[in-house]
């Protein structure tokens, strides 16, 4: 029988559920760490320890300097259980999934989320065409299918963007071209932060470097672009565009979209904790305090699933939940819970530096939150932004109603890939703001799960029961 | 579409079949992966509109790359290909389809 009782559990093993569980176990707090993924590393350090020598020279530095925090992780006592799928976390801290069909049940004094981020959706026209996926699905197949996208166009904004592309390049991929968003008017904005990110001179030089080695390849770049759409019917065949007063059309079976990451809220939100609207990031946020304490007092969230900071940032905050938790239920006195926070929320604070300026650059344009009538919103449903519009007119004054309108958000995906557009665009609507407009409401299950996982689970439960 | 990054050794070679035609992958790659890797991006048509789709997020988020294994609806970038796996399209229950 596998232990069910812990001191803490984890949700995500990326930098901040894997710092959080390796920090917390250190303590003498048992954990267990459950994630969805084959092997830690959360998507940032995907596959980090089985990476070949290729691999390592074109996903570079950064990329593996994640293998210490998943070495660390393989000799701690933490019991790490991978390949699952959480599908229900309960108010009293119990943690609901499945593996290879079996069900399974834990349940910590303190649970912390770190759950991450996902890519922010852009809705444009065609983004449904097979052959048109995130730049983030470009990186993961690098990193852990061992595939590059080959003649590739991407599309957006944002560092990632520039890290992927230069990453395609150092694999013999060159993109074709990259269609960026970002104008004048956002750098222009994004300059009295500049000061700040100065701070941070080694990331603004890295972004340079970038910038440079595109160059020389002589990728073509794109600026201020809008009216972005990708052609075909079964296929993506092109990307048409507006840049520097001329409409362009670029052929490519392979798109890469990006506009950022958002925070992956569905776990925060079955719990009904408090969210708060970001305007800057744009985007919902957990409200946590600096230690990442939530709304309720058995949850903790770390990393990017509480507002986007990237990947050191999310290994500190990992650091300073499990401290949290420790003091929480009483493993660690607040004494010493504050005299070793202290430190790390100073250099999260240098971390943060650039973020400021590299939000305000790279934020996405209006055409991504207020998508053209025709455009789909919805991928599962494949309700368009005009039908939402059209909704709201009809009295549809929140994203739980366009449910009832018109099935938005009621696919498998449970809204992952259209809540943050369907309340931008109710909140135009109604002139109202997005934290008075809300989000989906999320019930578990979190992921679909098929009756003999649920079955399998009440017998679980049963045995734990009568033991 | 996808080129790979390196010739696998050949103990690392896997196939597998995909709507009964065989799929060559490389172990560690997922179905959505090694589906990429053949030059197959369309694997499903959604039931509202009939319209072709494609693994699209590669992280479970998205649910774009549904496929079908041993009559379960699975999500083909969650599963790493083993062997002889029998990978299925989801039935079309498009209204419009044959």
């Amino acid at each position: 029988m596998m232990q069910s009782q812990f001191d803490i559990v984890v949700v995500g093993a990326g930098p901040a559920g894997m710092s959080a569980a390796v920090e917390a176990a250190k303590h003498g707090a048992t954990v267990c760490l459950l994630d969805e993924q084959q092997r830690a590393g959360g998507q940032i350090y995907r596959n980090v320890a089985q990476t070949t020598p290729a691999q390592a020279k074109i996903l570079g530095k950064d990329y593996l300097a994640g293998g210490r925090l998943v070495q660390e992780l393989g000799q701690s006592a933490v019991d790490h259980r991978a390949g699952v799928t959480v599908w229900n976390v309960g108010e009293d801290g119990a943690v609901t999934y499945s593996r290879n069909e079996q069900a399974g049940q834990v349940r910590g004094q303190h649970v912390i989320i770190a759950n991450g981020a996902t890519e922010r959706p852009v809705p444009i026209p065609g983004w449904t065409l097979p052959g048109v996926i995130t730049a983030g699905a470009a990186q993961i197949m690098m990193k852990s299918d061992g595939l590059v996208a080959q003649n590739a166009v991407l599309v957006g904004s944002g560092p990632l963007l520039y890290l992927v592309a230069t990453q395609l390049l150092a694999a013999g991929a060159p993109p074709k071209a990259l269609v960026e968003t970002q104008t004048r008017r956002n750098l222009m904005s994004a300059l009295p932060h500049f000061f700040g990110a100065v701070k941070d001179w080694k990331q603004l030089v890295k972004g340079m470097r970038f910038l440079v080695t595109l160059k020389r390849a002589k990728v073509p770049r794109y600026t201020a672009a809008s009216e972005i759409a990708v052609e075909g019917t079964d296929h993506a065949q092109a990307v048409t565009f507006r840049a520097g007063g001329k409409d362009h059309r670029i052929e490519t079976d392979m798109v890469l979209l990006h506009q950022g990451v958002v925070p992956n809220t569905q776990i925060s939100r079955s719990l009904k904790l408090d969210h708060r609207f970001d305007d800057i990031q744009r985007c919902f946020h957990p409200v946590t305090d600096a230690l990442g304490q939530s709304s309720h007092p058995l949850f903790s969230i770390a990393g990017d699933g509480a507002g986007i900071g990237g990947a050191k940032v999310a290994a500190i905050s990992g650091r300073l939940a499990a401290l949290n938790a420790l003091a929480s239920i009483g493993k660690i006195d607040a004494g010493l819970r504050d005299t070793q926070a202290a430190g790390l929320i100073r250099s999260r604070q240098s971390e943060l530096s650039i973020r400021p300026f590299l939000d305000v650059l790279y934020t996405p344009p209006e055409e991504v939150f207020a998508p053209a009538d025709d455009t789909i919103i919805c991928r599962c449903e494949e309700v368009r932004a005009g039908d939402i519009r059209k909704f709201a007119a009809m009295g549809c004054d929140g994203p739980n109603r366009t449910k009832v309108f018109g099935r938005c958000g009621m696919g498998p995906c449970q809204g992952r890939n259209c809540g943050l557009t369907v309340t931008e665009i109710l909140a135009a609507e109604h002139k109202r703001t997005q934290n008075e407009v809300g989000a989906f409401r999320i019930r578990a299950p979190l992921k679909p799960v098929t009756l003999s996982e649920l079955s399998a689970l009440s017998d679980t439960i049963h045995q734990d029961k009568t033991q | 579409m996808f080129k790979p990054l390196e010739t696998p050794p050949s103990d690392e070679q896997l196939s597998f079949t995909f709507d009964g035609k065989p799929v060559a992958a490389t172990r560690g790659m997922s179905v959505a992966g090694a589906l990429f890797q053949s030059s197959t991006d369309a694997i499903r048509n959604t039931p509202v509109s009939g319209s072709a789709r494609g693994p699209f997020c590669m992280m479970g988020a998205c649910y774009d790359c549904l496929v079908q294994i041993d009559g379960v609806t699975v999500q083909a970038c969650q599963i790493p290909v083993t062997d002889g796996l029998v990978v299925s399209r989801v039935p079309n229950t498009h209204k419009g389809a044959e």
